[in-house]
């Protein structure tokens, strides 16, 4: 129950640095030029570099967005062709999910943030921190390989078998994704390796940082679901390429088989990009509602519960994809299971808030607009998780809405809320504060 | 609660149709509530306990177990209830009625073909009585498809190895759209069909005049018409404009260069097996995705297209 003792505790002394008191050499003037970047084994540098890396990327998907939202102004044509709005919306989804969402909190901000909040010097292997970087770069560079030479027009999903007859560069496109999955399985492995074996003593699972509990799921969501991934992208390559038949019925195979495989990562991977946003929320709600947060152990067991429930419910993505009644059955229920953690967490945070001493800087403004967003995500999705109803909305637009909500406008204002947070420790500085003050409340 | 019905959902045209949006306003109305329950805590909260200096001192709370029981037991019962409804729902929609008229679809890249019990085989038009149930035995000819008729709250995916089935009972005559829902390629979102609920005297004469009704039109007229209800206009214009497949216009006689590097002069022969064969000659610069006539379109009909085809010049 509540406790009064705090407010008659003394006040809190915080002890803040001036800059002239900030010391000489630090890790961004240690070593300079460009090798001494592109070498760096420093987990603050790389999660700088993947910062940087990822909002390139968020940047050419949000130019491909903004594309299609033009095109869509007016129902006739307007300066896309069919072909061309195919290929700019996979690209879209593609670039945003693979490149932008997946590695957005865990490489570069839990990069830099994870080591510093356990009390360590670095990740427990640097060098394969390095190595992640650089399998990110290279499937990038694939990608982009693929867009020169001839595009791809199947969705972000690739189903079969039209992405066994299309034209275009499938083949490209899926092995730069095959590559990226290692950087992202590598990142995951470091992270639970640090996480249990470098943290500062008396940093007990109890003590744990709630944002370093949604990277811990995270990352065990990263090494179980992407290796998944992988083979379900290979299979397909081998498909195009050798003409064994496993998804494409012309040669004995079933296009089903291929929908449960992706989704068995896929829908996991969505989980991949929300976790972590609900630590980095947990995080800004507590500091800038001066409060702890409320339900430290329901929020941190939400999240493995997440993590692990989000395991068993791929099939709801497929409920009119001719899978038998007794499994939507049970996709359907699993479904609503998963509705549950996230629900608490949503009260948990609020009532951290209640009665605290909230400051609306930047990263506040954009976790309470998190809040809001979210929760239209999340109500959506209890909509598309009722059998009957889905029937109707499935492959609509509803759909779309709901995994924006989600994506936009939960992880992306988390990922917000965790650059204006981290902005400050990466640099020094204070955020300057008009400009996200301003730009956040404009999302809702 | 009807305004916000018909701004919510097309209109309701199935016998199934009311369930399925009984339940979706349930959950929208609650969602609701509960959304502004949360915006309005969101609000309050960081007004009242907005930080008034920076030496503000805030109570230890660090949890209350009863109270987290209640907002975890209180949506667990209401998402029970919501997939109850749901699954329910969802069985009505899946079981057909034994007595219901059975028709075949084909989906193709891009167009959808329905098979009747008397052999007739109409494109992109649907046609089926009212007050009974009709069931769809659909399977796909290439890549997925997905078939929908949002009116009635209907929709299966269409496969190619596999059939799959949709029911519904129209409750009232007229027409609404079908839609292919799974993403298929170029034309996908031109894969359009109009759905005809008739009574069914109605339907039983349409039945029986069906493919025949052209049959005392003049040729060019008739050729007209069959481009038209065969969905070839779907992906060949008559005005020269460039869709999924060459324009019919200037094609008579024309010198065509095929993929292969061939030259064909498009006369009745080419254009026939184009029709019947669309994939043993591909125009150099277009793909091989036009699905085959044979079977569906009789010889008669075929010359009818040919002499439609040669006044576009």
């Amino acid at each position: 129950m509540a406790t009064e003792e705090a407010s008659n505790a003394k006040k809190l002394q915080v002890r803040r640095y001036k800059p002239e008191e900030y010391p000489e050499k630090h890790y961004l003037n240690q070593e300079t030029g460009l090798w001494a970047w592109l070498t760096t084994v420093d987990h603050k540098k790389i999660g700088l570099m993947y910062l940087g890396s990822i909002a390139f990327f968020f940047l050419i998907g949000g130019i491909l967005a903004v594309l299609l939202r033009t095109e869509l102004l007016t129902p006739a044509r307007s300066f896309m062709d069919a072909d061309v709005y195919n290929q700019v919306f996979t690209l879209h989804g593609a670039i945003m999910i693979f490149f932008f969402l997946i590695p957005s909190v865990p490489a570069a901000l839990g990069n830099f943030i994870l080591p510093l909040q356990l009390g360590c010097k670095d990740v427990a292997f640097p060098r394969v921190n390095l190595a992640s970087y650089y399998i990110y770069v290279i499937g990038a560079l694939f990608t982009f390989v693929a867009i020169v030479t001839g595009g791809v027009d199947t969705g972000w999903t690739f189903y079969t078998p039209y992405s066994a007859t299309t034209g275009g560069s499938v083949m490209i496109m899926t092995l730069g994704i095959f590559i990226l999955g290692f950087s992202s399985i590598l990142t995951g492995v470091n992270f639970i390796v640090t996480i249990h074996k470098l943290r500062s003593p008396g940093i007990t699972w109890a003590k744990l940082p709630l944002n370093l509990w949604g990277l811990y799921a995270t990352s065990l969501i990263q090494i179980l679901a992407t290796p998944v991934l992988a083979i379900t992208l290979l299979l397909l390559s081998m498909e195009r390429a050798l003409g064994i038949g496993i998804f494409d019925p012309a040669l004995g195979g079933d296009p089903v088989l291929y929908q449960h495989f992706f989704w068995f990562y896929s829908h996991p991977a969505v989980y991949i990009m929300i976790v972590p946003g609900f630590g980095i929320i947990s995080e800004v709600i507590s500091t800038f509602s001066r409060k702890v947060i409320f339900g430290y152990w329901a929020i941190a067991l939400s999240s493995l519960a997440i993590a692990f429930i989000g395991f068993l419910v791929w099939g709801h993505h497929m409920f009119t994809a001719g899978q038998s009644s007794l499994a939507n059955m049970v996709f359907s229920f699993l479904t609503f299971l998963v509705g549950i953690p996230t629900g608490i967490k949503i009260f948990n945070w609020l009532a951290t808030m209640y009665r605290g001493s909230i400051d609306l800087k930047a990263p506040m403004l954009y976790a309470l607009v998190f809040l809001f967003l979210f929760t239209i995500g999340g109500f959506t999705g209890i909509m598309l998780g009722a059998l009957a109803v889905d029937i109707h909305l499935h492959d609509t637009y509803y759909v779309v809405a709901h995994f924006h909500y989600v994506m936009m406008g939960g992880m992306v204002m988390a990922f917000l809320a965790g650059c204006t947070t981290g902005g400050q420790k990466c640099s020094g500085k204070c955020t300057a504060n008009s400009g996200p003050e301003f730009h956040a409340p404009s999302f809702s | 609660m009807n305004r916000f019905s018909e701004y919510m959902l097309p209109p309701a045209k199935s016998t199934t149709a009311e369930q399925t949006d009984a339940l979706f306003h349930f959950i929208n109305v609650t969602s609701l509530i509960l959304l502004l329950g949360i915006t309005v805590a969101i609000i309050l909260f960081a007004w009242k306990y907005r930080r008034r200096s920076d030496d503000d001192v805030t109570p230890v709370i660090t949890h209350n177990s009863k109270l987290e029981i209640t907002w975890s037991v209180i949506p667990l019962i209401l998402v029970i209830i919501v997939f109850g409804w749901g699954f329910s729902g969802y069985m009505n929609l899946i079981t057909a009625p034994d007595d219901a008229y059975e028709i075949r679809v084909v989906g193709k890249s891009w167009l959808w073909e329905f098979h009747y019990d008397t052999g007739h085989v109409s494109v992109n038009e649907l046609h089926y009585p009212v007050d009974r149930p009709v069931k769809l035995v659909m399977t796909s000819d290439d890549v997925i498809h997905s078939f929908f008729i949002p009116d009635y709250r209907v929709k299966m995916d269409v496969l190619p190895n596999r059939y799959t089935s949709v029911w519904f009972e129209a409750i009232e005559t007229g027409e609404s759209t079908i839609y292919c829902t799974e993403y298929c390629g170029t034309a996908h979102s031109n894969m359009l069909a109009t759905a005809h609920a008739h009574t069914q005297e109605e339907f039983e004469t349409w039945l029986e005049t069906a493919g025949s009704e052209d049959d005392d039109l003049d040729p060019v007229e008739r050729g007209e018409r069959l481009v038209t209800r065969n969905a070839c206009d779907t992906c060949h214009s008559a005005d020269g404009t460039q869709l999924q497949g060459p324009s019919f216009q200037g094609l008579w006689m024309s010198e065509r260069e095929m993929e292969d590097g061939e030259v064909v002069t498009a006369d009745e022969n080419y254009i026939r097996e184009s029709i019947l064969e669309p994939n043993a000659r591909i125009t150099a610069g277009y793909q091989p995705v036009m699905p085959s006539y044979a079977g569906s379109l009789s010889d008669r009909q075929i010359d009818a297209i040919i002499e439609y085809i040669k006044t576009l010049e």
